[in-house]
């Protein structure tokens, strides 16, 4: 089956595997790997983006294993039409509403990424 | 601490975080729902929530210094709830006008957005 890996989308959008039977435990597999991912950018600025497009930048704080994650010093970075969030040092955003994390590309090693990725989803096959 | 929570429906709710689990479930303490139309909000009293976390969009430490400078402008709830209803309309308005033009040029606009999921 063809494996499109998808790095930076979110462990829901991971819809292309063929066998939907394992593709529970795919995720499941990649989960532990982008939970210890976020783990390791603990103390990087990333930007949050979530499904109703509100951008929020801010400090990695802490991440858990639903990949919920906590941002401190945060900034709307598009216009501040969220006028909600202006009262906001610190927030809590659910993994199931983010769609990206944009990261500075200096931070992440993709090759690294992209072996541990491989390695998951071979021994996931198993 | 006092939070502020945004809904899946759009709402905003500040409140004091009584307790809170691994989904996110909250139940809060004192709590009021805000409703902001540009500038302007207005509070309604709510009481005791429990809101149950697929709900949640996302939960922010209410800060005092930034609230302050934030220049937001209280007025009262009739006045903030006519406001929203003007904006409500004027959005249905474009949605309208929105599916009159994509109708003339043979296509349907479908709104990705409902009541209930309204981010």
């Amino acid at each position: 089956p063809r494996f499109t890996g998808n790095v930076l989308a979110t462990g829901s959008q991971i819809y292309n595997s063929n066998l939907l039977f394992e593709t529970y435990l795919y995720i499941s597999a990649l989960t532990m790997l982008f939970y210890s991912f976020f783990k390791s950018l603990i103390g990087k600025d990333v930007v949050v983006e979530l499904k109703n497009d509100l951008s929020i930048c801010g400090t990695l704080h802490s991440v858990d294993q639903y990949l919920n994650i906590k941002l401190t010093d945060i900034n709307v970075t598009d216009a501040e039409k969220y006028p909600h969030m202006m009262s906001v040092k610190n927030c809590f955003v659910r993994g199931s509403v983010v769609r990206y994390v944009q990261l500075p590309a200096d931070e992440v090693d993709t090759q690294l990424l992209q072996d541990a990725a491989r390695r998951e989803a071979f021994t996931q096959r198993q | 601490e006092t939070l502020v929570v945004y809904l899946r429906d759009g709402r905003t709710l500040i409140g004091i975080l009584r307790c809170i689990d691994q989904f996110a479930n909250l139940v809060l303490h004192r709590t009021i729902e805000r409703i902001h139309v540009g500038k302007k909000y207005g509070d309604i009293e709510r009481g005791v929530i429990i809101i149950r976390g697929e709900n949640v969009v996302l939960l922010g430490e209410w800060d005092q210094e930034r609230a302050r400078k934030s220049g937001l402008q209280e007025i009262s709830v009739e006045e903030i709830l006519e406001a929203q209803r003007e904006e409500q309309q004027q959005q249905q308005h474009q949605q309208t006008l929105r599916a009159k033009f994509m109708k003339e040029r043979g296509l349907t606009l479908t709104p990705e957005i409902g009541p209930d999921d309204m981010y």
